[in-house]
């Protein structure tokens, strides 16, 4: 089977993020670029998919320059080649863009499967893996915190707000998976090694048949029009315990009028 | 006045507080109504909070599938009506409702809105809250969704016109079919993303048995129990109530964080409550900074003692 593992390059999860004053898009370059940690799940039931059923997987990113560290992180943990879709007149694209960039360079791949992690830790809004099936016509299997392959069908436990629901797809279909549906393998000093001879093909927008129109921070079909830092909030009460903490707590919230 | 489509929110016949919320929100930006999908729906709170007509799609088929049908329906809605705006609660299928109609609408897309101003324009908490951005839609029908706790829900009745709707289904919206559905939460306790109050245990709690003390003092609160990524990841409490930057977002009216440092992996999902209170027994814990009222001390005195006390204000 062939599968694409759909990877983006985040600001460190840990480093406080931040817009830019100059376009209002995030800025990339104040903190370190990691695989959003969300992705490396997906890169590893991509792995474990393969590993069971035979086939490759290809890592594909949209993303500046640097993002070409998290294909090859991606490669590096076992994925066969990669993707990055790189080209200036992407910069500042909306999800409704990247969507679009994506389905267009997936599309009449041959992949049974495309993978992406749930949400990126920085924009955080969850919605491209849909997007992709809704652009491709194919099965939307997103949070995922199980899926069994066997031919050319799939099943997933899609976790909900109450349990989670069993669903049932022909593949080709879009998959994206939760944290914890498995344990990300660290990349070995094999794979590191192994990971410097596999290729990465480059593909612009031109080339992946999108009209440069349609994208970037220009073509966005939603706007940020101003931000503001959040004011630090005012000092609140701070005591020390001494044997009636609780009661305190209680009081508090007795005059908040939450009891 | 323009009309606003919301999605409604139900769950077992009822209609969710968030619904309640966006019906109250979408009539300060034009006049609501609601879209219901799904069968024996009580539509009567609907009214009850300013919709003037009630779409109802109740056809049995359309909860067999994910995400799909609801996109037909509301995209032929959109079509046959050309609101001004579709509202959407921000729950994880919510946003994907909504991108996904915007896709098909070839509209923008605004997810996590706490507010929309008279323009449409949506106020939105990112990076964990730590910036406040004005974003607006500028292409197409706005599609948003907004947070549950964003904004209050009040009363405000209209007529509440029952139109019922129906539609062919696409094939895509027939792609992925439901066979099961598992309920797994332990039944009584509110939505944690939906909850008025959130009360969380961290690594302070000490293991699994610890919960025990959290999950008392939430129930003598009506409230939703959370963890911090530093207790789920233990095993102490399950994943899906890790509350942080990988986690739910929350933001309820009141958040008691007890043995949780506050690391900007746990803030980022909840520095946006109304109010905080800590229990920690190291007073130089960041998450101090957040609170609004903060007992430095061991949350294994200190949360009895306060359920305790609780339970007797509360007779």
């Amino acid at each position: 089977m062939k599968i694409a593992v759909c990877v983006k390059q985040v600001p460190d999860t840990w480093a406080e993020k931040k817009l830019t004053d100059a376009d209002k898009t995030l800025d990339r370059e104040s903190a370190d670029g990691v695989m959003n940690e969300l992705d490396e799940y997906a890169v590893e039931e991509a792995l474990q998919l393969t590993e069971a059923n035979g086939g490759e997987v290809v890592a594909v990113t949209m993303g500046p320059e640097k993002a070409e560290e998290t294909v090859r992180k991606a490669l590096q943990m076992g994925a066969d080649s990669g993707i990055h879709i790189v080209d200036d007149s992407l910069h500042g694209s909306d999800a409704i863009a990247t969507s679009l960039v994506l389905s267009k360079v997936l599309a009449d791949k041959g992949f049974d499967l495309i993978i992406f992690g749930s949400e990126s830790t920085d924009a955080r809004m969850s919605v491209v893996p849909a997007m992709v099936a809704e652009r491709l016509g194919v099965p939307q299997m997103t949070f995922a915190n199980k899926v069994e392959v066997d031919g050319g069908s799939i099943k997933i436990q899609r976790q909900t707000e109450y349990g989670y629901d069993e669903v049932e797809a022909a593949t080709p279909a879009v998959v994206s998976v939760v944290e914890k549906i498995n344990e990300p393998r660290y990349p070995s000093f094999k794979g590191i090694m192994a990971a410097k001879k596999k290729p990465i093909d480059t593909v612009t927008v031109a080339e992946a048949g999108v009209d440069a129109g349609k994208v970037g921070l220009g073509a966005a079909w939603s706007e940020v029009e101003e931000f503001s830092e959040r004011p630090p909030k005012a000092a609140g009460v701070k005591i020390e315990d001494d044997g009636s903490g609780g009661v305190k707590i209680a009081e508090y919230l007795s005059e908040q009028k939450f009891i | 006045m323009s009309e606003i489509l919301v999605l409604v929110d139900h769950s077992d016949g009822t209609v969710k507080k968030v619904t309640l919320e966006l019906l109250t929100l979408a009539r300060s930006v034009g006049e609501p109504s609601a879209v219901v999908i799904g069968s024996g729906v009580d539509t009567q709170p609907l009214a009850e909070y300013g919709a003037a007509t009630i779409y109802v799609a109740d056809d049995g088929e359309l909860s067999d599938y994910v995400v799909g049908p609801k996109v037909d329906v509301l995209a032929q809605l959109v079509a046959e009506k050309s609101p001004a705006a579709v509202l959407v609660s921000s729950t994880a299928e919510g946003k994907e409702v909504a991108g996904r109609l915007a896709v098909r609408l070839d509209s923008g897309v605004i997810t996590d809105a706490v507010g929309i101003a008279e323009d449409l324009s949506a106020t939105q908490n990112i990076f964990g809250g730590a910036v406040i951005v004005t974003s607006k839609v500028t292409t197409g029908t706005p599609v948003i969704t907004v947070r549950p706790n964003s904004s209050p829900a009040e009363p405000a009745p209209a007529a509440g016109t029952v139109v019922p709707v129906s539609v062919v289904l696409s094939e895509s919206a027939k792609a992925a079919r439901i066979t099961n559905r598992v309920v797994a939460q332990a039944g009584g306790r509110p939505e944690l993303t939906e909850a008025a109050i959130v009360v969380s245990g961290g690594r302070g709690v000490g293991g699994e048995d610890g919960f025990g003390v959290i999950e008392t003092l939430a129930d003598s609160l009506g409230a939703a129990v959370g963890a911090s990524r530093a207790a789920t990841d233990a095993g102490w409490y399950p994943h899906q109530y890790q509350v942080g930057q990988t986690g739910k977002t929350v933001a309820p009216q009141l958040y008691i964080a007890n043995g949780i440092s506050g690391a900007i992996q746990h803030r980022a999902g909840m520095q946006t409550s109304k109010t905080i209170v800590v229990v920690n027994k190291d007073p130089e814990a960041p998450i101090f900074e957040l609170a609004d009222f903060g007992v430095v001390g061991d949350l294994f005195t200190i949360v009895p003692q306060l359920t305790e006390e609780i339970q007797k204000r509360k007779g």
